[in-house]
């Protein structure tokens, strides 16, 4: 008896080729992510001294130069960004696992957070702007702080919800029948069981607000000169990038790609943190 | 019985001093439960505020010119006369471009890393795909304007004109000066932008398919290929659909990748090479000199702008959340 095996043979070639199709976009994927750093590093790496740290951004037309401006308004911005929007984004995450569970707002409030995190950040700018600089009247740290927070605070309430549902509700309840009031167990025992996976979403929030410009540039705006004041507007490291690397001056174009590199490697290495962190405490 | 005995037992036992620790636990879990609850409302009053302040900023423009503002060509800083049309053909087609490249690679990223991965490479080769999300969005547009476009003019636009300008009907899409910059090249960083974004989703919802189903396929002799295409695909539509409606949310959005690269003519564009413009990068490179009118039309189309992310977002999480409920049935 013979058998035929043609119809057999056209599905399994079907199958191969759909198969190498997907490795060779799984290969594209991956060169672009290979060439970005490339890029990054073959034309940051020439830029990156001392002077990149010592050194304030140039005037246009003059020589040399640095971003030790931008890196400390940077720090500063994302900093106070961190510290307003941890314990917010926390506490906001508690309420969403611990008292809303079946209420419509809580359901909506989820909804919202989750479009929050992939709206257009520029429009989060022009929003801080109209009820933070105009009605001030000047640019400011603040206002730039405070349209990253709305960035932030979404990602940290998140993913605290996601990992505070993780934490098995014996727990919950092994607590609550020792006598314990509401808020000691959420934040003293489902908090802390949750403590690697909390971390996780601040450091990927750190990373997520670090290289975001579009909502800096109506907010904090730029300042040439080193400035601590955060009532005034500050150098940042997104704007001076954006700024200078449009620009025609050579050693402006330089710093750019000096400071994109800088900022890249931040947030590769806290997300990449975040993955370490989170795996090694989870087992 | 001496149930009720115990329990008049238990009443004298409730001292004073117990009340009073019950009391003080209630209030503070009473402010625990309202500041928690104020926290997470926050974003509902950011969501409300966003909308009002860019509507009432806006207004001035909508009063002018109306609904007839959306498809309006005129861009005359001078004369105050504005209208859309310009940024929101720029912004669709840009977006448009980007999820035609984006969808198919996504799909064959999450293809790779749920059927056909070796095991000990998932997790390197998934995390490698995350980092390319988590890349900052100017880096893309730094790498567009100073490397990808140079390569793309030479490579790509010089000879696709000269070998399909000519062309009856398809002809004019390919015109326009060969600088690498335009809606196309837009299109293409952009693209390489939100990959990640949808592949991460549909890996996700390819991962939720029952072990069973698919084991069932392969049982009755199906192919790889045949499994992923009739039975991984039907059974997760709900969620491949909402994986690529996010990535368009946020191709619609992006600002700082297109910025460098779309060109930034306030012309209407004409081929798939010419400059144009989107609503982000129209807000991004003329909100510092705006005034006037020119500043609350820049309200006007960031409130557009909103208006339409927030649908396709919220369709793309409606979609991803009704494909996540039916793993739990």
């Amino acid at each position: 008896m013979q058998i035929d095996n043609t119809l057999y043979t056209k599905r399994r070639i079907a199958s191969r080729i759909g198969l190498a199709l997907s490795m060779s976009a799984m290969a594209v994927g991956l060169a672009v992510l290979i060439w970005i750093l490339y890029v990054l590093f073959s034309n940051g790496l020439s830029a990156l001294d001392l002077n990149l740290f010592t050194h304030d951004t140039p005037a246009p037309g003059t020589e040399g130069g640095g971003l030790r401006n931008a890196i400390i308004g940077s720090l500063m911005i994302v900093g106070l960004t961190v510290l307003v929007s941890t314990p917010v984004g926390i506490l906001a995450g508690i309420y969403l696992t611990e008292f809303g569970d079946e209420s419509k707002t809580a359901e909506l409030t989820r909804f919202v957070t989750d479009i929050m995190l992939s709206a257009p950040s520029i429009v989060l700018g022009l929003f801080v702007y109209a009820i933070a600089v105009s009605t001030v009247g000047n640019f400011s740290g603040y206002a730039g702080s405070m349209a990253l927070s709305l960035i932030a605070i979404p990602v940290v309430m998140r993913t605290t919800e996601n990992m505070l549902r993780l934490v098995p509700g014996s727990l919950r309840e092994a607590a609550f029948a020792l006598g314990a009031p509401r808020w000691k167990v959420s934040t003293m025992v489902t908090l802390r069981a949750a403590k690697s996976g909390v971390m996780t979403g601040i450091l990927l929030a750190i990373a997520r607000i670090s290289g975001e410009t579009a909502p800096l540039l109506f907010t904090a705006l730029n300042n040439q000169f080193f400035s601590t004041n955060m009532g005034a507007p500050m150098a940042n490291l997104p704007v001076v990038i954006f700024q200078f690397a449009m620009s025609p001056y050579e050693n402006w174009v330089r710093l750019a790609w000096a400071g994109a590199l800088l900022i890249t490697m931040t947030v590769l290495i806290l997300n990449i943190l975040a993955r370490v962190v989170f795996r090694d405490k989870v087992h | 019985m001496n149930m009720p005995n115990t329990s008049m037992e238990g009443g004298q036992l409730v001292s004073h001093d117990m009340v009073m620790i019950a009391k003080k636990q209630r209030l503070q879990d009473f402010f625990f439960h309202r500041v928690t609850q104020g926290f997470s409302l926050l974003v509902l009053v950011a969501l409300l505020g966003i909308i009002i302040s860019l509507f009432i900023n806006a207004w001035p423009t909508f009063q002018k010119f109306g609904l007839q503002f959306i498809w309006r060509i005129e861009w005359d800083v001078i004369n105050q006369d504005f209208g859309g049309a310009i940024a929101i053909v720029g912004t669709i087609a840009s977006a448009a471009i980007a999820m035609v490249l984006a969808v198919p690679l996504a799909f064959g990223v999450a293809v790779f890393l749920t059927e056909t991965c070796p095991a000990w490479l998932r997790r390197p080769l998934g995390t490698s795909i995350e980092l390319l999300a988590a890349v900052p969005s100017i880096i893309y547009g730094m790498f567009g304007l100073f490397v990808f476009a140079p390569l793309f003019a030479d490579f790509i636009q010089v000879p696709v004109k000269a070998l399909l300008g000519g062309m009856p009907l398809i002809g004019f899409l390919f015109g326009g000066a060969t600088n690498g910059m335009g809606i196309l090249a837009a299109g293409i960083v952009l693209a390489f932008m939100v990959l990640p974004f949808v592949a991460a989703v549909m890996r996700d919802v390819f991962e939720i398919t029952p072990a069973i189903l698919r084991e069932s396929a392969y049982g009755l002799g199906c192919t790889t290929w045949e499994v992923v295409r009739q039975v991984v695909l039907p059974y997760t539509q709900k969620g491949v659909i909402g994986g690529v409606m996010l990535g368009l949310g946020r191709a619609l959005g992006e600002t700082m990748a297109v910025t460098f690269v779309i060109g930034n003519a306030n012309r209407m564009p004409t081929s798939l090479f010419s400059p144009g413009t989107s609503i982000a990068s129209v807000l991004a490179n003329e909100f510092g000199e705006a005034e006037g009118l020119h500043f609350s039309t820049l309200f006007a189309l960031g409130f557009l702008l909103f208006v339409i992310t927030f649908v396709v977002l919220a369709a793309a999480k409606a979609m991803i959340n009704r494909a996540e409920k039916a793993k739990g049935s």
